[in-house]
């Protein structure tokens, strides 16, 4: 399966880990994440201002660079949240549509589907099939999976998962072999971009997260948001200033075990760099290089 | 252009353009720039090098009836009938001092001495007025990611005549972040040329044979060695090789 990509810009710079082992995992599945030859930053918000169009136009003229193949793929959840929703806007608010596709002169009916890639392994793959191809099973690992808010919601718009009660990523887990960690606030907000205006309270949201993920008996977090994954991990980085939480927790991105449990090259897992280091407790399925490195 | 042909054919043809409002007619196939000194005006600043490399007579216009905004470089584009001229020899532009030497070339760079590059909302104006018809959005959208190399290679034919950021709603100036994203490339990114060391150490030696030849050499034999120079003999190699 051959898919156009568009990886956004954090998954350029701050978040190559999850760029890189999704790429590698998606290929073990035999998925070909094509990135698309020329993108901007899609915004990173969707804009709420029903009378102004300027948002749109960067998320549309991505969407219309996919138009051939009627879908794009993301990983980001900042991405997929503002590209499926002003897709949403284009397919069906024709003034809307007439002003962006006018100004960006651009034919573009909204006929992309944005697909986040836990979609295409529950959908086109089956996790069935993931697990069929595991070749290093996660057994013992015991993983709470965070939600967030830009993937589930608003739900009518995403219709990505149950809002309340998702478990694509619970299913996910479970086909690599994980024990799924059950808790609450998993789809709280982890305090989003309000760590740059106010970091402690940014700090709060994580740390509620955390800790409650760790008292349910999570060795580990999986994401599928940079910001999220920015937040959670860098806020138990505080603990020594104090008023971090008082977790040690690594947060990772949910593609970085795909490409661990499938065996594809560690380099692409990008493990270094993570404030808490997820090394020691994966140490069980990394070879010997990369846990050298982390004893280091 | 095609030249009239018939009975009048020996009497130029002439064209009317607006410079500020005012009407003028001149004859066809002139430069917007010999236009303008036809009509009378005397060009002091703003007229730059006049063979199209320094970017100093960037001019917007619109050709009457037709709304679109359309640019050139004065002295290189030939003025029509019923073209609305404004000049732009100069704009307005904050520009980051900095030694470039200190710098990491990285998205943090540009970001912290450029940061309205994130106020970017990917309208392409910019590359709509490029009269180098370089892909400048691109080239911000690679900026705000830290590619430093495609920035580089994306900008490398700007003259920095500045009309990208004469219209851009984001305030950004555009070919100030690219030429910090050159300085950075040449000075960080590019691996140094050794054939150039080897060059100067050669010259050093008195080995000059080449540079004898040249001086001895007419004009038309320099322009064809000129033409057929290797520009950076290891990179030829290395595309070669790939």
């Amino acid at each position: 399966m051959r898919l156009p990509y568009f990886p956004g810009c954090t998954l350029h710079s701050k978040a190559k880990g999850f760029d890189a082992s999704a790429r590698a995992g998606a290929q073990a599945l035999d998925i070909v994440m094509e990135e698309l030859p020329e993108w901007t930053c899609c915004g990173a918000t969707f804009p709420m201002a029903a009378d102004s169009a300027m948002g749109l136009v960067a998320p549309t003229r991505i969407l219309a660079s996919a138009k051939a193949a009627g879908k794009l793929l993301t990983l980001c959840s900042f991405c997929y949240n503002t590209l499926k929703r002003t897709n949403r806007v284009i397919a069906t608010d024709a003034e809307r549509r007439r002003k962006v596709t006018t100004f960006i002169e651009e034919d573009y009916q909204g006929n992309v589907q944005t697909v986040h890639l836990l979609e295409v392994l529950r959908d086109d793959i089956g996790f069935e099939a993931v697990a069929g191809r595991v070749v290093k099973p996660l057994h013992g690992l015991k993983v709470a999976p965070y939600y967030g808010c830009l993937l589930l919601r608003p739900a009518d718009e995403m219709g990505f998962d149950d809002p309340e009660r998702p478990t694509i990523l619970e299913n996910f887990l479970k086909s690599l072999g994980c024990t799924v960690v059950d808790y609450p606030h998993k789809t709280e907000c982890c305090g989003s971009f309000v760590a740059v205006s106010s970091p402690e309270v940014a700090q709060g949201c994580s740390a509620r997260i955390l800790e409650a993920a760790v008292k349910h008996g999570a060795e580990m977090l999986v994401v599928s948001c940079p910001l999220c994954q920015y937040n959670l991990d860098r806020a138990q980085r505080q603990v020594q200033a104090g008023g971090g939480p008082a977790t040690r927790v690594p947060v990772l991105y949910f593609s970085q075990l795909l490409a661990l449990a499938l065996g594809c090259d560690e380099a692409c897992l990008h493990l270094e760099g993570h404030a808490v280091d997820p090394r020691p407790r994966l140490s069980k399925w990394l070879g010997q290089t990369s846990q050298a490195t982390a004893l280091v | 252009m095609e030249e009239e042909q018939g009975p009048m054919a020996a009497e130029p043809t002439m064209v009317r353009f607006y410079l500020m409002g005012k009407p003028h007619q001149v004859p066809t196939g002139l430069t917007i720039q010999k236009a303008m000194e036809y009509a009378g005006y005397r060009l002091l600043r703003g007229c730059g090098c006049r063979g199209g490399f320094c970017g100093a007579c960037g001019t917007v216009y619109r050709i009457g009836g037709d709304y679109r905004l359309k640019v050139g470089l004065a002295c290189q584009t030939v003025v029509e009938d019923q073209m609305y001229l404004a000049q732009i020899p100069f704009f307005p532009a904050v520009k980051a001092t900095y030694k470039v030497e200190d710098l990491p070339p990285t998205a943090e760079t540009l970001i912290s001495l450029y940061p309205e590059i994130l106020r970017c909302v990917g309208c392409n104006t910019c590359r709509k007025v490029c009269p180098q018809e370089i892909e400048v959005m691109r080239y911000v959208a690679a900026a705000q990611r830290g590619d430093i190399a495609r920035v580089a290679d994306l900008s490398f034919d700007c003259l920095m005549c500045g009309l990208c950021a004469s219209r851009c709603p984001a305030e950004i100036v555009q070919y100030h972040v690219a030429i910090l994203a050159r300085r950075l490339y040449s000075r960080h990114i590019a691996k140094p040329a050794a054939h150039l060391a080897q060059c100067v150490a050669a010259i050093d030696r008195g080995e000059c044979a080449d540079l004898d030849a040249m001086a001895a050499a007419d004009p038309a034999k320099l322009k064809g060695l000129y033409n057929v120079r290797d520009i950076e003999p290891e990179d030829l190699e290395a595309a070669g090789q790939e």
